[in-house]
């Protein structure tokens, strides 16, 4: 509804944009706008130095021992002396590794950036339900990243007990542990002021006309993750205090009676439980594994309608399946802890809700494929990572079924099989969708577009590389090669006849470097001397197109209505292929 | 810009944008001392024995916090209820002896935590005395949070009633909201560690 007195605002709000000076504007700004590219660059940046951390692992994971040359000597005769790392340093890069892709990069990047930038844009909302709180989620995330990166220069160096901190080895553990702790505490606070933000602005600022059915699939992909934040990471929080108890003052949640490090048994009271910690930290983690996946599943099914130029097939089905997935991954976690001991009824019951959240896994992977059948596709770079998604995100679903089988996870439990099957949903899978995202929306958060042939290069490169380093991980993983090993299982009489698969992996993990510079290079250059667009360059339906490229603080000049559907494309009849929400019925 | 829905409430939704997020808020803190209630009932049915709470708590001082903070959510409502009715001056005092409550209860709290330190049972004693000193500590956390509020509320945040009434009486329900969550949790952390 668009009254006189909102235009005169948005002109006063103009002006008033100009007064703010550079510090409010570009770094304390409660813009939603600024701050959901405040996260995304954070977020890409993070993805960056997690990526490089792994890469150092990989030279002595494919050359076990053998010194690295020229770059081994800056870490240090503490890290690398000589160049040849040692255990402690690779432990702490994989625990770094885990902790910073999945924290620090990916969810930021996924629902900090994209939910930040599109969400208000999507359903015609000014800016965030709570604008300051939205800034100090941003600060406190980057706080917390502070934090863990300088965990690296405490004494005896960062975390090293994974990215799980698994007691009892976290509560002996150097004084890396307890930075580890205290960062997880600050993105706790951050996730939870964004989830609750996300929550009351979908609820509360939807556009006149946007009733919940007429919601993109991002929204409700971006609500339900919220609903997971907000009431999964709490657990972990108080997994954190239990322990910085056991670490700070001396208590036992975690340590049994009689635990012995070293030949040593050592000076605790005991009585505590190491699988407590594994309940509190998964009951956590595994709706964080949806955390990662729905809003990389929403930003795909955006770009499918967009590129099919058809409706998305089974709207309605997707939502009530993400709906229902959010539900659900609240009871699978203890299919972490098949092989802990917790007994076969345990196992019965969580590999029994592990088969029923795969199918509404399968219906929205399902209908974004059957959304292909027909159309007529344009193959541009972001359709092409959104199309590499389904594939990637597929064999990365399909192959956590024997995991979730309490019978198969005995022996794939712990080897590299498993670091496979997560790391082709999160990887090619969620990082592929994430890529999409950003070449879908650079035009909206800059008003130039990417270059497309930079991008296909980045995607081709991408696609090809990501599979050299992950698919040998499935045949090694199910040779029985465990996940932590130092030097990569060389020590091992069964993991001889695949370590020769170390090095491939590798070489195409440095590849895989080498193929997102045409990314880094296309980022800066497209956002000062891309080509200029329009506002809605995709010819896209969803409110966010109806607003100026880059969007103005306040977003639209006119507050949109919404008339209709989010994918209203080829409607028999129209002169179009595509019919905006916004545009009124017979107009 | 105006965010709207901040004071009026939603037609469709029927509420406004503060109610919401703090009843989001009051779901993620139960989330939080749901997983340290279950904590405690994992570790206690795990151990060969547990101590009876009176043991090493003192139960008549705990039921006396129990009626102090009881009385604070009474005062907290009362406290809103006058500025329902527009009268300041009475949701002053309301609030200040509620404020004045959540203090009650940290000084006897303070004169509980040095009973047992002088007796030497501290965290590392037992499995028992480990989850009684984090559960209590961290609601002590919650008393002192929402006094913080209330405080500001009583004080230099009250100028908005000058302002915006409807606005500040949202401030002050929601407030209280959460003060009576964190009422809500001792009075479950009283039977469970002082009674059972």
């Amino acid at each position: 509804m668009v009254t006189d007195t909102a235009v005169e605002h948005a002109g006063a709000h103009d002006a008033h944009e100009e007064a703010l000076g550079f510090w409010r504007r570009y770094v304390f700004s409660t813009d939603h706008k600024t701050i959901g590219i405040q996260y995304a660059i954070t977020g890409l940046l993070f993805l960056l130095f997690g990526f490089t951390l792994m890469m150092l692992m990989r030279w002595q994971l494919a050359y076990p021992g053998r010194a690295l040359p020229i770059l081994g000597k800056l870490f240090g005769e503490a890290r690398m002396p000589g160049g040849t790392m040692l255990p402690e340093f690779y432990n702490q890069l994989g625990a770094m590794h885990g902790t910073i892709m999945v924290f620090l990069g990916v969810v930021p990047l996924a629902v900090g950036g994209f939910g930040n930038f599109v969400l208000p844009l999507q359903i015609g909302a000014p800016d965030m339900a709570f604008p300051r709180i939205n800034m100090a989620s941003y600060w406190s995330y980057f706080v917390g990243g502070c934090v863990m990166l300088a965990s690296f220069f405490a004494p005896g160096g960062a975390a090293q007990s994974g990215w799980t901190s698994y007691a009892p080895l976290s509560d002996i553990a150097t004084a890396g542990q307890t930075w580890w702790l205290f960062g997880m505490v600050f993105l706790i606070t951050s996730s939870l002021l964004g989830s609750i933000n996300f929550i009351v602005t979908t609820l509360q600022l939807r556009a006149p006309g946007l009733g919940f059915f007429r919601l993109p699939f991002f929204v409700w992909a971006q609500l339900v993750t919220s609903f997971l934040l907000l009431l999964a990471f709490p657990p972990l929080e108080a997994a954190a205090f239990l322990q910085l108890m056991d670490r700070q003052a001396g208590t036992s949640f975690f340590l049994p009676s009689g635990l012995v490090v070293s030949g040593q048994v050592i000076a605790a009271t005991g009585g505590g439980s190491p699988l407590l910690w594994q309940h509190l930290f998964w009951f956590l983690a595994h709706p964080e594994v949806y955390v990662l996946i729905l809003p990389a599943l929403g930003i795909v099914a955006e770009i499918v309608a967009n590129n099919t130029r058809k409706p998305l097939f089974g709207y309605r089905s997707m939502v009530y399946a993400v709906v229902f997935l959010g539900f659900m991954s609240f009871v699978v976690w203890a299919h972490h802890m098949f092989i802990t001991g917790m007994g076969t009824t345990m196992a019965a019951f969580f590999q029994t809700t592990t088969m029923i959240i795969s199918i509404p896994s399968v219906v929205v992977l399902t209908c974004l494929i059957v959304s292909l059948w027909g159309g007529s596709i344009r193959f541009n770079t972001p359709m092409l990572f959104a199309l590499g998604f389904l594939p990637m995100f597929g064999i990365g679903g399909l192959t956590g079924l024997p995991l979730g089988l309490s019978a198969t996870d005995i022996h794939l439990h712990d080897t590299y099989y498993v670091i496979g099957h997560f790391h082709y949903v999160v990887a090619p899978g969620t990082i592929f969708a994430l890529f999409a995202g950003v070449y879908y929306w650079f035009p909206k958060a800059t008003g130039r577009a990417m270059s497309e042939a930079l991008g296909k290069l980045h995607f081709w490169g991408s696609m090809v590389f990501m599979n050299v380093v992950f698919l040998p991980f499935f045949v090694m993983g199910l040779a029985g090669v465990s996940r932590r090993l130092y030097d990569g299982g060389a020590s091992y009489a069964h993991a001889q006849h695949v370590l020769q698969w170390n090095q491939v992996s590798s070489i195409g993990a440095w590849c895989l470097a080498l193929a997102q510079l045409p990314f880094i290079v296309n980022f800066f250059w497209s956002a000062f001397r891309g080509r200029r667009v329009g506002e809605n360059p995709w010819e896209a339906t969803t409110l966010e197109w109806a607003a100026p490229s880059p969007p103005p603080h306040g977003n639209f000049p006119r507050l949109p209505e919404a008339h209709r559907g989010p994918y209203e494309y080829s409607v028999p009849g129209s002169d179009r292929d595509y019919t905006p929400q916004w545009e009124p019925a017979g107009a | 810009m105006d965010i709207p829905y901040t004071v009026a409430v939603r037609p469709d939704t029927g509420l406004n944008n503060g109610k919401i997020a703090i009843w989001l808020f009051l779901a993620s803190e139960v989330m939080l001392f749901g997983a340290l209630f279950a904590a405690y009932v994992m570790l206690r049915v795990g151990s060969t024995s547990w101590p009876a709470g009176a043991t090493y708590l003192n139960v008549s001082l705990a039921t006396l916090n129990t009626v102090v903070l009881i009385s604070s959510s009474v005062t907290m409502v009362l406290a809103w209820a006058s500025l329902v009715r527009r009268d300041f001056s009475r949701f002053r005092l309301f609030l200040g002896v509620t404020i004045l409550c959540g203090l009650v209860f940290l000084v006897i709290k303070y004169f509980e935590y040095s009973a047992k330190f002088h007796h030497g049972y501290l965290p590392r004693t037992n499995t028992f005395l480990a989850i009684y000193f984090t559960l209590t500590g961290l609601h002590g956390l919650h008393v002192i949070g929402g006094m913080t509020v209330n405080a500001w509320l009583w004080g230099p945040g009250s100028a908005l009633w000058k302002t915006d009434p409807a606005h500040f009486t949202n401030r002050v329900e929601n407030a209280g909201l959460f003060w009576h969550l964190v009422d809500l949790v001792w009075i479950f952390l009283f039977p469970v560690l002082y009674l059972l």
